[in-house]
């Protein structure tokens, strides 16, 4: 059904080609249950939307006020009968939709884990960016989430400015990263591919392009992504520094002094409590100014297109 | 249903007589009622805020309860606010039984100047956690423990203030019936700041330190 | 980012205004914000002259400005909300035609008609006039139209607070219209969600201007709520139970005590925010123990509440005119009145649903769905019920039933999508996606939108004397009706595609068949937005024509309808003695309606007053002086407002009595004119023979 609505899109031959973006499109089990689940609340509530689509056009022409067939009875205000349909038939169909809301809702916790012993994946949102560290093994990078495919992923979030929320739509649904605190979203991929992930709530001029790729890579291909990253520079205070900086991608790469162009950054990153310390450093006191460190909670000194 | 005077106006009726006089103080009154009620929900959210901040997180390493709360003045503040309550009982004995201008203003005085005792102790406190550390730009606790107990306190004084209002009117205007039935929403207002207050007391004061 | 702060001018200076981005940098950008400020330049100039070519000054002040006539201030809130709905409708065709230029390819990552940052201002804007400006004092306006007429008294319970309500309402738009010449606004959505709001990441004047405008016309919105219900507790005509009050009082209790309950979660988050920016306060920081989660809770303990507040009344003026339209009596009262109660209810325990995805646990997901869906029962029911209503009626297509039935066809759809986000596990994928803004869109257009429309159409006549265009009246509707589907269809689609809302850009070349079907919609809504204006200014010319003296255009059955057109200030000679539900269809069917009192009172009615217009300025004053860090004119209209209380308190204020002979003049002559006017059949409702006094032997229901 979902793959019959994405032909009749135009376009949609493309879509093979390009990086996903849509729950339509799943690549694992979570985002195939949100589709099927989107089917299946569409057809219960047509049970009450249908009559009115096509209850309203009829009763227009059946009692027009020229009609001189149909029947007028002004003084007709209640019906025992009706009265129970009009409730009972809403009751029962919100009934039914509860109990799949239940279902569906606990089923598709973004907490619980999908399977045993999950590649554990940090996340930290930047303006307007996204770095990913991977602690177990030591690497990271800056918008590129690459996962083996059939291994359970549990990504952890947090954010070093403003409020965010990432999406990676073909493989799971959104969650708010924000800062000084943690979430989580649990998800596997069932085939390779690429998508496209996002932050979607709004967060100033470069939200359009804070955008990254996740590529879901068989686990040999996958080992090979991970010893290629750890070769790539490190990732130390000085350059999460620079990471911080109001940017996008590209300006964040020529800061870094490598090309101008949109490919993601990879770093080796033998710091694993670097999540950490960007969570903690919300809780201290006030006078401590632990704040301050990695590059100030306010608008960095320098950096690409700050607000105006 | 039937057509008695009492169903006509199947309001929330205060009294059973339809005067003109009546009806308007029972209509104000009960907009006065209302608009309190919108003002608890403010109150309301200020509490939960508070509750919501009551913790490590929202302490953020800044002066706690121990440190900064001198429930002795806490408890002063408390005497002075609701003798400030019971001494407002002389001005509507007084507006309802006698109508005595000079005795109506010289119980509005006197609950002025128990709030205004209220409020002294009140800003001295502030100003002594202010000293220690203790200014709302600390944390997110005492952002929201400025906010709510400053709120009740701005209260008190706008209280006081309307008090200097009414007993002006009193004296321009004498004690007719639109004066009247605004001393008795004054009252509601006056009661109403001490059922705030014992809120503060139990919830802000008592339970951090208990 | 040190700002200079000027003891006389604060942080104002001759670089804010879009004229300087104009001279700076000459781009699509800075000629669309040059452009506007000055359609509102030029707008303020034009309307100074007109009012001063035409004389119309004292008349303006002595008849409207200083008038404490609930009716007049109903009509003086409709006239703002619909110039305020110009604004947003036009801002909403310039995001439409950015987005369907805003593909951003390797070459050129940001394009599109305006810059980003001014792009993120006109979504912010567009959300904030739209709920606040439009829809609000659009159905604030009928209901003080309306309400006391329907309950058979002569004024609301407050008329001078209602007065000082309107001007607070007005000082808030007009704080939001200043921020077109004078600086930016806010770029945070109509919801401004710190932290991104805090001064840290907004360090300017834009997120001032909408915290003063939405704390200003908040306070306004809680005092009008509080009128509204006590003037259904208390005003009724004798014999008005609650249960004989027509339905749309029915959703303006409703929407009263909705307001009370509401709007101060939205002043203690905005006072919160508040703090935080101007006093170093860490409500919602993200350090020293702020929590932005907190904003997101007290905010849409008032927001969600605020989406019942905006659609209930529109339900209320269904009821109404589904009735008359159809000759047929309101199916289902009492079901009516029980679904309203409960909407009004329920709505205060669903606002969790706006962050399902904020990491909340399993339970409290479940708990906030299934009580969100529950909501769908009530609305559900009203729907059937009106559909009960028309169904074995005589139904006259009228531009007002147009509007009834795009809202049939179009709410289901909106109930659909809402009944899909309800679902956590579905709203993870899609909230904040264009499919979201498509569904608030799709309830509030076809609800909020039509269902005032509607209103305006039904009880134009009672206002002025005149019917609306019929003919013009459905172009609209059917114009707004296209635009919608048009609009709004494809951003659903896009949202299922994961296109997020409020995307300055966006890189995916699959978007934008569907982006221009929406610009092409954008470009319907303008058209709607003529059409509706040409409605009105058709209408006034053929006046005479549409002339319907007589007071009952639609042969309707509640009490508003009993008086002519238009009504006079004291709405009733007598006040009526109420002995059914729709009170005015019992006398008609009783014979003889139009007979006159046995005897004439003395009438007392509010005096007119400065103090509503003081205050609104001293409002305007004080939001605009704080938003610029000028502390010494903060100052001075602060105490201009305590200052003006003040001086009211010491007024003896006496009633305008409006004496018995001049009342019974008036009353005579309309019932002179009712017994020289032809009573004229349903057929021909839309034709001049409509004098607004229908054949009774046709009434019926």
């Amino acid at each position: 059904m979902s793959a019959l609505i994405l032909t009749m899109w135009p376009g949609a031959a493309t879509a093979e080609t390009l990086a996903t973006q849509s729950f339509l499109q799943p690549m694992g089990p979570v985002a195939e249950e949100q589709a099927a689940h989107l089917l299946r609340v569409v057809a219960i509530t047509m049970i009450v939307i249908l009559p009115v689509l096509v209850g309203v056009p009829l009763l227009l022409w059946r009692y027009r006020l020229n009609s001189d067939k149909a029947k007028y009875t002004p003084e007709w205000e209640y019906s025992n009968k009706l009265e129970l349909a009009l409730w009972g038939v809403p009751i029962i169909i919100v009934v039914v939709l509860a109990s799949w809301l239940w279902y569906s809702t606990s089923k598709l916790d973004p907490y619980k884990p999908i399977g045993e012993n999950p590649l554990q994946v940090q996340a930290i949102g930047l303006d307007w960016k996204w770095v990913f560290i991977y602690p177990e093994d030591g690497v990271a990078t800056v918008n590129e989430l690459a996962i083996p495919v059939g291994r359970p992923v549990e990504l952890t979030l947090t954010t070093d400015t403003v409020m965010q929320s990432m999406l990676i739509a073909p493989l799971t649904g959104q969650i708010y990263a924000m800062p000084g605190m943690t979430t989580k979203l649990n998800f596997s991929a069932t085939r390779t591919g690429t998508a496209e992930g996002e932050n979607t709530q709004f967060n100033g001029t470069g939200f359009g392009r804070q955008k990254f790729t996740v590529i879901a890579l068989d686990s040999d291909r996958y080992d090979a992504w991970v010893s290629d990253a750890r070769s790539a520079p490190t990732l130390d205070d000085a350059t999460y520094t620079i990471l911080r900086r109001r940017s996008v991608l590209a300006e964040t790469r020529t800061d870094l002094g490598l090309t101008k162009d949109a490919t993601p950054i990879y770093f080796s990153a033998p710091d694993t409590a670097l999540f950490d310390r960007v969570v903690q450093k919300y809780h201290q006191s006030r006078t401590a100014h632990t704040v301050d460190e990695l590059g100030g909670t306010g608008l960095p000194p320098q950096g690409g297109g700050g607000p105006e | 249903m039937s057509n008695t005077d009492n169903s006509l106006y199947p309001g929330l009726n205060l009294t059973g007589v339809q005067s003109e006089a009546n009806e308007k103080a029972e209509t104000n009154v009960f907009g006065f009622w209302v608009f309190l009620m919108s003002d608890l929900i403010i109150f309301g959210i200020l509490f939960a805020t508070y509750a919501a901040y009551l913790n490590p997180v929202g302490l953020a390493g800044g002066p706690g309860p121990q440190e900064l709360f001198d429930i002795k003045s806490v408890a002063i503040q408390t005497g002075l606010l609701l003798l400030g309550g019971v001494a407002y009982g002389g001005v509507s004995l007084g507006v309802k039984y006698d109508s005595a201008a000079k005795k109506v203003m010289l119980w509005l005085a006197i609950s002025a100047i128990l709030g205004a005792g209220f409020v002294f102790f009140e800003v001295s406190d502030f100003i002594d956690q202010a000293h220690k550390g203790g200014i709302p730009q600390a944390s997110g606790w005492l952002s929201s423990y400025w906010t709510l107990v400053g709120l009740h306190g701005l209260h008190v004084s706008v209280g006081i203030l309307w008090i200097i209002a009414m007993i002006t009117q009193i004296k321009t205007r004498g004690l007719d019936d639109t004066v009247k039935i605004r001393l008795s929403m004054l009252g509601v207002f006056w009661h109403f700041l001490d059922l705030i207050w014992v809120g503060i007391f139990s919830l802000v004061f008592l339970v951090p330190l208990s | 980012m040190i700002q200079q702060t000027n003891p006389i001018f604060g942080r104002l200076d001759w670089s804010v205004t879009p004229y300087t981005d104009l001279l700076n940098k000459v781009t699509s950008s800075t000629i669309v914000g040059a452009g506007a400020a000055t359609v509102l330049v030029v707008g303020a100039i034009g309307a100074v002259a007109l009012l001063t070519w035409m004389r119309w000054w004292k008349p303006l002040f002595r008849d409207w400005l200083t008038s404490a006539d609930a009716k007049k201030i109903g009509i003086m809130y409709i006239v703002l909300a619909l110039v305020m709905m110009a604004r947003g409708i036009i801002e909403g065709f310039v995001m439409r035609a950015h987005q369907a230029t805003a593909l951003g390819t390797l070459a050129a990552p940001e394009s599109g008609l305006v810059a980003p940052d001014h792009f993120a201002q006109l979504f912010s804007t567009h959300g904030t006039i739209m709920i606040f400006f439009v829809a609000m004092p659009l159905l604030i306006g009928l209901i003080n139209f309306v309400l006391p007429q329907q309950l058979g008294a002569r004024d609301m319970a407050f008329p001078v607070l209602n007065q000082v309500s309107l001007g607070m309402t007005a000082a808030g738009a007009g704080l939001i219209m200043i921020s077109l010449l004078v600086g930016q606004f806010g770029t945070g959505g109509w919801t401004m969600y710190p932290p991104y709001t805090g001064i840290e990441y907004s360090p300017g004047e834009g997120v001032d201007y909408w915290l003063w405008a939405i704390m200003i016309s908040g306070i306004g919105s809680t005092l009008t709520g509080m009128n509204f219900a006590v003037t259904i507790f208390k005003k009724r005509a004798p014999g008005m139970h609650f249960m004989r009050m027509p339905l749309f009082c029915w959703t303006s209790l409703c929407v009263a005590i909705m307001l009370i309950y509401a709007m101060p979660a939205l002043t203690v988050s905005s006072t919160m925010l508040l703090l935080d920016r101007y006093a170093g306060f860490h409500f919602f920081t993200n350090a020293a123990g702020g929590n932005m989660m907190n904003y997101a809770n007290i905010f849409w303990m008032f927001g969600h509440p605020e989406v019942y507040i905006l659609v209930l009344p529109a339900f209320g003026v269904f009821s109404e005119i589904s009735s008359t339209f159809s000759g047929k009596k309101l199916y289902g009262y009492t079901s009516l009145v029980i679904a309203s109660m409960s909407i009004s209810v329920i709505s205060f325990t669903v606002w969790l649903h706006h962050f399902f995805t904020m990491g909340s646990s399993v339970p409290v997901n479940i708990a906030f769905g299934i009580a969100t869906m529950v909501i769908g029962i009530p609305t559900g029911v009203k729907i059937y019920d009106w559909m009960a209503t028309m169904w074995r009626g005589r139904i006259r297509v009228t531009t007002p039933i147009v509007y009834l039935v795009g809202f049939f066809m179009l709410f289901v759809i909106g109930g659909l999508s809402g009944i899909i986000l309800a679902n956590p596990s579905i709203d993870y994928q899609v909230h904040n996606s264009t499919f979201l803004v498509a569904h608030f869109h799709n309830v509030i257009i076809p609800g909020v939108l039509f269902g005032m429309l509607a209103g305006i159409h039904y009880w134009f006549p009672k206002a002025f004397g005149f019917r609306l265009s019929e003919t013009w009246g459905r172009l609209t509707a059917y114009l707004f009706i296209g635009g919608f589907l048009c609009t709004f269809m494809p951003l659903y689609v896009l949202g299922l595609m994961g296109m997020p809302r409020r995307s300055p850009t966006f890189q995916n070349p699959d978007f934008m068949p569907w982006m221009y079907i929406a610009a092409f919609g954008g470009v319907l809504m303008l058209a709607a937005l003529t059409s509706l204006t040409w409605t009105f200014w058709t209408s006034w010319r053929n006046r005479e024509r549409l002339a319907v003296p007589g007071g009952d255009p639609w042969n309707g059955a509640t009490l508003e309808w009993s008086s002519p057109a238009p009504v006079p200030e004291w709405n009733f000679p007598h006040i009526p003695v109420v002995t059914a539900r729709d009170d005015w269809g019992a006398t008609k069917r009783g014979g003889d309606p139009w007979r006159g009192p046995d005897e004439y009172v003395d009438i007392e009615m509010p005096a007119n007053t400065y103090f509503g217009v003081t205050l609104a300025g001293a409002a305007f004053l004080l939001g605009f002086a704080m938003t610029w860090h000028i502390w010494w004119l903060s100052i001075v209209s602060l105490f201009t407002i305590v200052a003006a209380l003040f001086w009211r308190g010491l007024q003896v204020v006496e009633p305008v009595i409006v004496p018995a002979e001049e009342v019974e003049r008036a009353d005579k002559q309309y019932r002179d004119r009712i017994a020289s006017l032809t009573p004229v059949r349903r057929v021909e409702e839309e034709t001049e023979h409509n004098r607004g006094v229908p054949d009774i032997t046709e009434f019926a229901g």
